[in-house]
């Protein structure tokens, strides 16, 4: 048996980086235990001349595509939106957009203002300086002064507009719509160790240059010079109980593939909206019959995706292409709710600067704008470096029935249970899809874009996975309370995004980390008495 | 990936289809996707993607009904048509792996005006761009929603 330690941490990804980091000054004994490896940024794609390639292969946004040992499988046949990950040092902070809006103030207060879902049990005041923690923290570039999004103080410039910027800027002028300049954890200078952006252009999966902030080299250099153990390749199968109902400790799967028992004090649960759920209701035993801390019987329940409306045309003027990181603006015009729009809350959009060329030919050839024969090298070139996107990001509100459960009969490498996902894209939703859809034709439109093609929803969209342990202050109606303690087992924690009782209409990890890191705040001022 | 992973005959196939795909062209200075060392990175290259190429092969020889090759212009074009709409995701698949290979030949590539180059370490410079267009947005009153 392993020696226990005083905090153990289960994945090493946005959340689980950020919690250790903030603990670390405790000086208890943190282990984190991730089923991934460190990554070596001299193999990302972009180091090699089939970047594109690898997209739909080896470094798929997709787990089922990819395929890698450190990924488990998801059975999300029954789902319209697939969920999209990566398990790794970093987790899926290595391959993501690197977009950096926060929920607004009034997403915590959505049964409040608007009659729907239910009112967090915390506050945006409660998150401000953990968001703003956060952001020194992962490094953030943009423009403050956005008047339609909370205030933010980004310590670095915004992303150059390029080509593409302005052609969205004057559409959206033309149209009297906001826009703003995104922030993004894109370092424009050189930041904290990390170099400055060169515009590698491919840089959702991964950023060989080490510019767009992913947690292995932001928050995991600091915590473990602080004094946390990492450990790398450790899959954990189950949470244990002890005869008082409190957690014991993990029983994981080492790098050699042996069954290990790691005991502890604390746990603390990292592992994002869909490995959380797993993991706890792969915790079953007698006290627990249903999974653990699920007493509500909410373990799994209430997932939120955000559906991405898409819609994507082709200007005249060339774009940024794949010569730039791929979202640089955002707008907030459609963000809260108008009920004569026949939904209610809303959408943000993010806005894309283009695409490579493998990307644009394979897109278009599906979609059917890009001919066979001889017409196709006529229309490709018309077609690429030529691409304008308008994405609109929309609040999912949350529903019992889209769920989180075991597979009966898919597990991974190790015989673990895999999840299994059932999702449907309510009513409401649909409306802002179509609504989101309207409005970025009118703005490609406006920009003068043809050959105007949509996806909607994205298919592999689902990046967002959250809601699926959400935190309240009744245990009948929640899986943690207000600052992350599960209401069942008091020493066992839950960080990720899980917890979010809403969703808002923005990407959600600078959300998710200020949560984290605002748990793990509570979590030092109430040391004395945490299992009270 | 060895050269055996498709037989000659499902080889021939994708040529044809290939070239049907994207075709050689004097006007662009680019050679079609039958060409000898785009064919050869196909086969080198295919990797997770053989079974369902290989899916994809049997059903365009089903459509066919011979070595597409052998059939006329008007036929070929007729079973194509019906590959693509028939074919499902192993169509898809395949169609793909065609262009993947070909828009990253240093020909395609020099034609479009791209540099033959990975993206790291040289990178792309951007231009600033007008950051004036912002100024109506800013000169906007601010609009948050109120949380109570």
């Amino acid at each position: 048996m392993n020696d226990p330690v005083d905090v153990l941490i289960i994945g090493a990804g946005a959340s689980g980086a950020a919690v250790a980091w903030s603990l670390a000054e405790t000086k208890m004994h943190i282990l984190c235990l991730e089923q991934g490896g460190w990554m070596n940024p001299a193999e990302y794609p972009s180091t090699g001349r089939d970047w594109e390639a690898k997209f739909y292969s080896d470094w798929s946004t997709s787990p089922n595509v990819r395929g890698r040992p450190e990924d488990y499988p998801i059975n999300d046949d029954n789902s319209p939106i697939k969920v999209v990950n990566f398990n790794a040092v970093g987790g899926s902070t290595v391959m993501y957009t690197a977009h950096w809006p926060r929920l607004h103030p009034s997403d915590f207060k959505v049964k409040t203002l608007d009659g729907v879902a239910d009112d967090w049990p915390i506050d945006y005041d409660a998150l401000t300086p953990f968001f703003e923690e956060n952001d020194r923290m992962m490094g953030v570039s943009g423009l403050t002064g956005d008047p339609r999004s909370p205030l933010t103080h980004p310590p670095m410039p915004p992303q150059p507009l390029g080509l593409s910027g302005p052609l969205i800027g004057k559409a959206m002028n033309k149209l009297g719509w906001h826009w703003w300049p995104s922030d993004t954890t894109v370092a424009t200078m050189d930041y904290e160790g990390r170099a400055r952006c060169i515009n590698l252009g491919h840089c959702t999966p991964a950023c060989a240059q080490g510019a767009k902030a992913s947690t292995d080299i932001t928050y995991w250099p600091h915590a473990i010079r602080a004094g946390v153990e990492l450990k790398t390749h450790c899959r954990v199968r189950e949470i244990l109980t002890n005869e008082q109902g409190m957690a014991s400790g993990v029983v994981y799967y080492d790098k050699d593939g042996v069954e290990q028992f790691q005991p502890a004090e604390v746990v603390i649960i990292a592992c994002n909206g869909v490995g959380t759920p797993r993991l706890l209701l792969n915790s079953v035993s007698g006290r627990f019959p249903n999974g653990l801390a699920n007493s509500s019987g909410l373990v799994g329940k209430n997932l939120m995706f955000h559906p991405y409306a898409q819609i994507y045309g082709f200007v005249k003027e060339p774009t940024d292409s794949n010569r730039a990181p791929p979202t640089c603006l955002w707008s907030k015009e459609f963000y809260d709710t108008d009920l004569s729009r026949g939904f209610v809350r809303g959408y943000g959009i993010q806005f894309g600067r283009g695409a490579g060329p493998v990307f644009e030919a394979v897109a278009s050839e599906q979609k059917g704008i890009l001919p066979w024969g001889a017409d196709h090298h006529r229309v490709f070139r018309r077609l690429n470096g030529h691409r304008l996107a308008v994405s609109a990001i929309c609040e999912d509100l949350p529903e019992e029935h889209n769920r989180v459960t075991l597979d009966p009969v898919l597990k991974d490498s190790h015989g673990i249970s895999a999840p299994k996902i059932d999702y449907t894209i309510s009513d409401n939703s649909r409306k802002m899809m179509e609504h989101g859809l309207a409005r970025g034709r009118e703005i490609l439109e406006a920009a003068g874009a043809t050959d105007i093609c949509t996806n909607s929803p994205i298919p592999w969209g689902g990046w967002h996975l959250l809601g699926t342990a959400r935190m309240g202050t009744d245990p009948a109606r929640s899986v943690v309370n207000e600052w992350g303690r599960s209401h069942d087992v008091k020493n066992l924690f839950i960080v990720d995004g899980s917890v979010f009782v809403t969703s808002g209409g923005v990407n959600p990890t600078s959300t998710i980390q200020a949560i984290a890191l605002y748990i793990a705040d509570q979590m030092k001022q109430r040391l004395a008495n945490l299992f009270d | 990936m060895s050269a055996d992973t498709l037989s000659t005959a499902q080889r021939d196939d994708l040529r044809t289809i290939a070239a049907m795909i994207v075709p050689e062209s004097a006007e662009y200075k680019v050679p079609g996707a039958d060409d000898r060392a785009i064919q050869a990175d196909i086969l080198a290259t295919l990797g997770r993607d053989t079974e369902q190429v290989r899916a994809a092969l049997d059903h365009l020889a089903r459509l066919a009904g011979k070595p597409l090759a052998e059939l006329d212009t008007a036929q070929r074009d007729q079973v194509a048509k019906e590959f693509r709409a028939t074919g499902g995701a192993a169509a898809a698949t395949l169609v793909r792996v065609v262009l993947q290979c070909y828009y990253r030949d240093d020909r395609v590539l020099r034609s479009l005006g791209n540099e033959l180059r990975a993206p790291f370490p040289k990178g792309h410079t951007l231009e600033q761009g007008d950051w004036s267009l912002l100024d109506p947005v800013k000169a906007r009153p601010a609009t948050l929603r109120r949380a109570p």
